[in-house]
């Protein structure tokens, strides 16, 4: 843990306009930090905001976004200037993988001069030699270099998220952004992109933050998670240590929601709805659908705390480790 | 739970269901052989009254084909779908229509399922209006309430006049739901029922399904998440291209597993806890192809434990060698080689 974050959030925000003046706080002050080699799970419900956080990393969200707070690469602040500081970044130190690979690429264009695009774009690399990094890139994610004069169409669906992945790595990110990576795809091709994802983080020390729903993906692929709920992270910590030892109530209903292959007790639902980002929220979002919810958590906004070395929570119930040891 | 206390609601005995693969005209003119997607290739199975069968299997195994042949959605070629003793599969639409109430489907997509015109009562009531139960306004009336609340919308009134964009994702399969059981089906056909949904509402999706199995209810459903299946299905059947290759009580498959195929797909689900995860015994390639079916064991070609007799005998579903449970059933002449290891599917079952 001695090394130096590569990515690094501080207070993250994002809004979107809403017709009528209104607007809709789909980020919250979003804080982590991410290592080289360090695989981050942001898991949560539809809605809760972690798509739009990893768009806002990498400056992709639509025009009808404003974005606060601060993204640190390295020691840059690429949010600073807006697309001026973050877009010679994009795709060169952090690339993204998008959710549903049938859409991610032009139907019309081959695969490999697809993935040679942002080379060419950025200047790491132009004709033949582009020709011959997308060869070495395809065959990386286990794609016979031969596969590149192909079409879109001509790609399984697990060929194409392989693709896509050969596509983020194509100026040679250090930080690679997933999101719902495996969510179209069969249990058995969902394996081998997730055993590729591990081999690219542990190979060449790509740090990524893998976007899902699914607990039991994060648990076997990620190193820490981050647990989001309307728009803010409630509970991060490594991820052993969030199974066993949940500190908000959201986390360990989401494990209880989440059916497991080889578990015995009950499956429960979390009852109620995430609550509406359009408007404020009064007190902790989650106490309309918390089992534990008591006294302050309607009118005052839980303290962000660490709750043991690397693991932070975001619930009154862990109030009175600050109120016995006063700081 | 013991299924020979209930009725056998219904017994699918050697389905078998192709798709022509469209060749187009120029294939016509260029005399390109005409193929077949072989879709369901000599499924068995039965449900009872109170029984969850879960269909399980990646996409493309013809879990979706078997249960849109049992609803008679889609004609089967050969076997035999007997509902409550009755042979249903080659009964006119006509003959079908009565039984039509009796077993009822509920599909993935609740945004895709309801209508986005139609308010939650106009739903619910079109099967009573259509199948003309519950003349008049009040009886209706009464019959859509009470459907809602079987649904778990309680109060009635807080959904009725409601349109489907006003409701989440998980009320929606509610009233998809509420307008299958307005109607008292013996038969539910679940075809995905929760994946769409968010984690969160799932579980309270499933376990209306289990309770309304609990009150009598067979269902059949179909899914591609084993754990979910784990958890709320009596029985799992495990299906690859076509065929089911295990079957047998929910906790027997999934912790005893004898098939190469379901063994390899237990290891790849990933696990709620980080400690727990095993070693993903990863298959390469992905489904083969319908339209070419491997000869022998279809699953040869990707298993881990083919011998080379794997290629020319098409195994049937046996008792596996190592099983205690008696109706726990693999069609692998390795694991489970049956009194006679020579047979070529059971009852004229295979295609040689």
């Amino acid at each position: 843990m001695s090394t130096q974050p590569v990515l690094r959030t501080e207070d993250l925000h994002v809004w979107f306009d809403l017709p009528g003046n209104r607007e809709l706080h789909a980020v919250r002050g979003v804080s982590l930090e991410l290592r080289p080699g360090e695989r981050m799970g942001l898991v949560g419900e539809s809605g809760c905001g972690k798509t739009t956080a990893i768009l806002a990393l990498i400056g992709l969200l639509p025009g009808s976004a404003s974005v606060a707070g601060r993204v640190y690469l390295h020691d840059e602040d690429v949010l600073a200037k807006g697309e001026e500081t973050i877009s010679p970044h994009r795709w060169n130190d952090i690339a993204m993988v998008f959710q549903g690979a049938m859409n991610a690429f032009n139907p019309v264009k081959t695969i490999g001069t697809q993935i040679a695009e942002p080379m060419e774009l950025h200047g790491t690399s132009t004709g033949r030699a582009a020709r011959a990094q997308v060869r070495e890139l395809l065959e990386l994610v286990g794609i016979s270099g031969e596969r590149a004069d192909r079409y879109p169409h001509e790609f399984s669906g697990g060929m194409r998220q392989r693709a896509a992945i050969a596509l983020a790595l194509a100026c040679q990110p250090q930080v690679l952004l997933a999101d719902e990576p495996t969510t179209a795809l069969d249990v058995m091709v969902q394996a081998q992109i997730l055993e590729l994802l591990v081999r690219l983080t542990r190979d060449l020390g790509l740090a990524m933050i893998l976007v899902t729903h699914d607990l039991p993906i994060v648990a076997q692929v990620c190193d820490r998670a981050a647990v989001m709920y309307a728009g803010e992270i409630v509970e991060m910590g490594e991820m052993a240590t969030i199974y066993h030892d949940p500190r908000h109530p959201y986390t360990r209903m989401l494990f209880s929601a989440t059916p497991d292959l080889l578990g015995d007790e009950d499956v429960r639902s979390i009852p109620g709805a995430p609550p509406r980002l359009d408007r404020e929220i009064a007190g902790c979002p989650f106490t309309p659908r918390c089992d534990s919810a008591f006294a302050p958590c309607a009118t005052t906004h839980p303290r962000r705390l660490e709750v043991a070395p690397g693991h932070e929570a975001l619930c009154h119930l862990n109030d009175h480790l600050v109120a016995e040891k006063p700081a | 739970m013991s299924s020979a206390e209930h009725e056998t609601l219904l017994e699918v005995d050697g389905l078998v269901t192709r798709y022509p693969v469209q060749r187009g005209v120029v294939g016509a003119i260029a005399r390109r052989p005409k193929e077949t997607v072989h879709a369901v290739e000599g499924v068995s199975f039965t449900i009872a009254a109170g029984e969850m069968v879960a269909l399980v299997g990646e996409s493309g195994c013809g879990k979706t084909s078997t249960a849109q042949t049992v609803v008679r959605m889609v004609d089967s070629e050969q076997g035999a779908i007997r509902f409550r003793g009755r042979e249903i599969s080659q009964l006119s639409a006509r003959s079908l229509r009565p039984l039509r109430r009796e077993i009822q489907m509920i599909y993935q997509d609740p945004y895709e399922s309801l209508d986005p015109r139609f308010t939650v009562r106009d739903t619910i009531e079109e099967p009573l209006v259509v199948h003309r139960i519950a003349r008049g306004r009040e009886e209706r009336d009464a019959k859509v309430r009470e459907a809602l609340v079987r649904a778990g919308l309680s109060p009635p009134e807080l959904f009725i006049d409601r349109y489907p964009h006003e409701l989440s994702g998980g009320q929606r399969q509610r009233v998809a739901i509420a307008a299958s059981l307005v109607l008292d089906p013996k038969l539910l056909v679940a075809d995905e029922p929760v994946s769409m949904l968010d984690v969160s509402v799932r579980a309270g999706i499933l376990s209306l399904l289990d309770g309304l199995r609990k009150e009598g209810m067979g269902i059949l459903m179909i899914t591609h998440d084993l754990s979910t299946a784990a958890h709320f299905a009596d029985r799992i059947a495990v299906m690859y291209l076509g065929r089911i290759v295990e079957e047998g009580p929910a906790r027997d498959v999934v912790r005893n597993p004898q098939h190469p195929y379901t063994r390899a797909l237990i290891t790849v689900v990933p696990k709620r806890d980080p400690r727990e995860q095993t070693t993903p015994q990863i298959l390469t390639g992905e489904t083969p192809n319908p339209v070419r079916v491997p000869p022998g064991c279809r699953f040869h070609p990707r298993c881990p434990i083919a011998e080379p007799r794997c290629s020319e005998v098409d195994p049937s579903l046996q008792r596996p060698r190592e099983e205690a449970a008696p109706d726990h059933r693999a069609a692998c002449i390795v694991t489970a080689p049956g009194p006679s290891a020579d047979e070529v599917g059971p009852g004229g079952r295979g295609t040689a």
